[in-house]
């Protein structure tokens, strides 16, 4: 087997408290291939942005990573110095939170934001930057021409494809997408999924995807884990967990969502 | 059919007469718009909007981002005048300079809020939260009797007084402490509830006891939901009657299961489509939105139309422009 472009092995992460620890990610392992997207799913508070903080460095105290390793293309990125880092992020991992359209500064226009990130980490000047800036809103079916509007001339569903296409404009190796459609309505949520899915396949970054909606991560997602108070409890392809799910909280998950076109579920009692 | 509408049937052509069904409604908008800022910057929230809320049904509102549904939810509770229209209560506006009248509206319109974590004062403890409204809008009871109602309230959204009254609200999860919120709406003697993303922060697995209370609590106790979601099933689920807007504007409405069964107005179909379905890949083809049909959909349906067409006695749609 090729080397996994992400390998997480046996990591363990606490919130140090004053009396006691609460163990947030308990010796958790899985790999995300080159070009794939693997999805992370369970209840709230079950570890999944730890997680995704962790990869990205970007954990802060009280997290503490007790253990394990976090492995691209080999390296571990627990390793990585000062200066390593600054080149790790953007160019080699980019996250994308839910809130991530309210992250755009309000008093820059779109084509200075993206200029910060690529003079600061391509040194292009700002006529390279603003041609990597059309391409880059093309991507993801914003006319260029709105380089020069303001965040909030933009609505909530094109803000967020603002800030994938800044993270995608270094061609990361892997984003961290952590809920990034979660408060928006379903046409959105799916022109941006949709987008993301095609982009991999032309540039072949990797994905890691985090939602509360088991039904569409199902429908985007490559491989999935399952994860229950800090442990991942079931991984497998997401034709897998949906059809044939292994473990009895991931049927438990599939039983408690009402569906569009089923039986009205009306008469269940709470469970 | 207790719904919403504003037109017979038939009827069409930007009526102006259209009624908001004030016979059993216990609240209706009766063609309000909200306009945010100034032109040429100015933002139509709401267009004409008009909907009645009945005791012992559930109206879901869905759309769009951005179409004006919270903005709806605001004019309900009063956090928002209307630019142009009219709020009825009980068939008649609110007036604004009679105090009674305004504080029986306060006390019967309630709102439960998306996070519930915020709404709950972290200081207090749960029977605290309940007891202050009792004592507030039930002054008939006195001493022992309103513990007994707090403990009766907890006990209605299937919360155990003993375990949960004298918590503090971080000891309890999210779903617990949404119902801690539907019991203190209950507290106050509501008679709407106005639930806008009641359930989005909560977990799946509690997001259906959620729910399954609200649907009781619509039945037994006769109350008037409007329930706000980008979650189309859960609407379905909830909700007798549905509306869809996009862009300020009500593009179709009418019984649930026939909106969602044979919805008529492009963007409904569009919104429809989208429901993440996890038999469909996104690899498939029948998954792809295109890029050119959206945006037609979206021009089309932005475009301000009177006319409404009856599909059925309980089922219009704004007719799109040519
Ligand atoms: N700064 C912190 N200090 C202490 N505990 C924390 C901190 N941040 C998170 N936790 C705890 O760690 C656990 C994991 O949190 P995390 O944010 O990773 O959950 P999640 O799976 O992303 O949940 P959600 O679906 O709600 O986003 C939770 O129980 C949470 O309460
Ligand atoms: N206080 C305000 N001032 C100015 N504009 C506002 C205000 N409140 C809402 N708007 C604008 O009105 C429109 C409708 O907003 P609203 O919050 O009602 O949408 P929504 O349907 O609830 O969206 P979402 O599904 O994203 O919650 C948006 O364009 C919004 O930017
Ligand atoms: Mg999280
Ligand atoms: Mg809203």
């Amino acid at each position: 087997m090729t080397q996994p472009l992400l390998s997480i092995r046996n990591l363990t992460i606490d919130y140090i408290g004053e009396t006691t620890d609460f163990r947030a990610v308990d010796d958790v392992s899985f790999d995300v291939a080159h070009g794939e997207i693997f999805g992370l799913a369970g209840e709230s508070g079950c570890g999944k942005s730890t997680i995704a903080f962790a990869i990205s460095r970007l954990h802060r105290p009280p997290a503490l990573i007790r253990s394990g390793r976090i492995l691209l293309e080999g390296r571990d990125v627990l390793d990585l110095d000062p200066r390593e880092l600054r080149h790790f992020r953007w160019r080699e991992v980019a996250m994308v939170f839910q809130s991530a359209m309210n992250s755009l500064n309000p008093v820059l226009r779109i084509e200075a934001q993206f200029y910060d990130v690529l003079h600061t980490h391509q040194g292009m000047n700002r006529k390279q930057a603003r041609e990597r800036t059309a391409e880059m809103l093309r991507l993801v079916d914003i006319q260029p021409d709105r380089m020069r509007d303001y965040p909030h001339q933009f609505s909530g569903g094109m803000r967020q494809r603002i800030v994938i296409a800044i993270c995608l404009a270094l061609n990361p190796k892997i984003v961290v997408m952590d809920e990034p459609t979660t408060a928006l309505d379903v046409v959105v949520q799916r022109e941006i999924l949709q987008r993301i899915n095609e982009l991999r396949k032309t540039f072949g970054f990797s994905v890691l995807f985090i939602t509360h909606d088991l039904g569409l991560m199902v429908q985007v997602c490559d491989r999935i884990g399952i994860m229950l108070a800090g442990k991942l409890v079931e991984q497998n392809t997401a034709q897998k967990i949906y059809g044939a799910p292994q473990h009895d909280y991931t049927r438990n998950l599939w039983a408690s969502f009402p569906s569009l076109h089923g039986a009205r579920v009306t008469e269940i009692a709470a469970t | 059919m207790g719904l919403v509408p504003v037109i017979a049937r038939g009827q069409s052509d930007g009526d102006r007469s259209h009624m908001t069904d004030p016979c059993n409604a216990i609240l209706a908008l009766d063609r309000i718009s909200k306009t945010f800022g100034r032109a040429p910057f100015a933002v139509k929230a709401a267009q004409s909007v008009s909907f009645a809320l009945h005791p012992g049904r559930t109206l879901a509102l869905v759309g769009e981002s951005g179409s004006g549904k919270t903005t709806c939810a605001r004019l309900v509770m009063r956090e928002y005048t209307p630019s142009e229209g009219r709020l009825l209560f009980k068939g008649k506006p609110v007036e604004t300079g009679d105090a009674r009248a305004l504080a029986a509206y306060r006390r019967s319109v309630q709102m439960i809020f998306q996070d519930p974590f915020s709404s709950l004062n972290p200081a207090h403890t749960i029977a605290y939260h309940l007891r202050r409204p009792l004592q507030l809008h039930r002054r008939d009871l006195k001493g022992r009797q309103i513990d007994e109602a707090v403990a009766d309230l907890l006990t209605k959204v299937q919360l155990d007084p003993a375990l949960v009254a004298p918590k503090h609200p971080h000891e309890l999860s999210g779903g617990q402490r949404q119902r801690v919120n539907i019991a203190r709406t209950l507290a106050v003697g509501a008679e709407v509830i106005v639930a806008d993303e009641p359930t989005s922060m909560l977990d799946v697995s509690v997001r259906l006891g959620v729910l399954n209370l609200l649907n009781e609590m619509k039945r037994d106790m006769k109350l008037a939901l409007l329930y706000i979601t980008h979650d189309i099933a859960t609407a379905r689920y909830v909700a007798e009657d549905i509306i869809v807007m996009y862009a300020g504007q009500i593009v179709e409405w009418g019984n649930v299961n026939k909106v969602i069964d044979n919805p008529q107005h492009p963007y409904t179909r569009l919104l429809l489509s989208a429901v993440p379905d996890p038999e469909i890949r996104f690899d498939d083809p029948r998954a792809q939105l295109k890029n050119a049909t959206v945006g037609e959909v979206r021009r089309l349906s932005a475009i301000p139309q009177e006319r409404i067409v009856a599909i059925e006695s309980d089922h219009f749609v704004r007719q799109i422009a040519a």
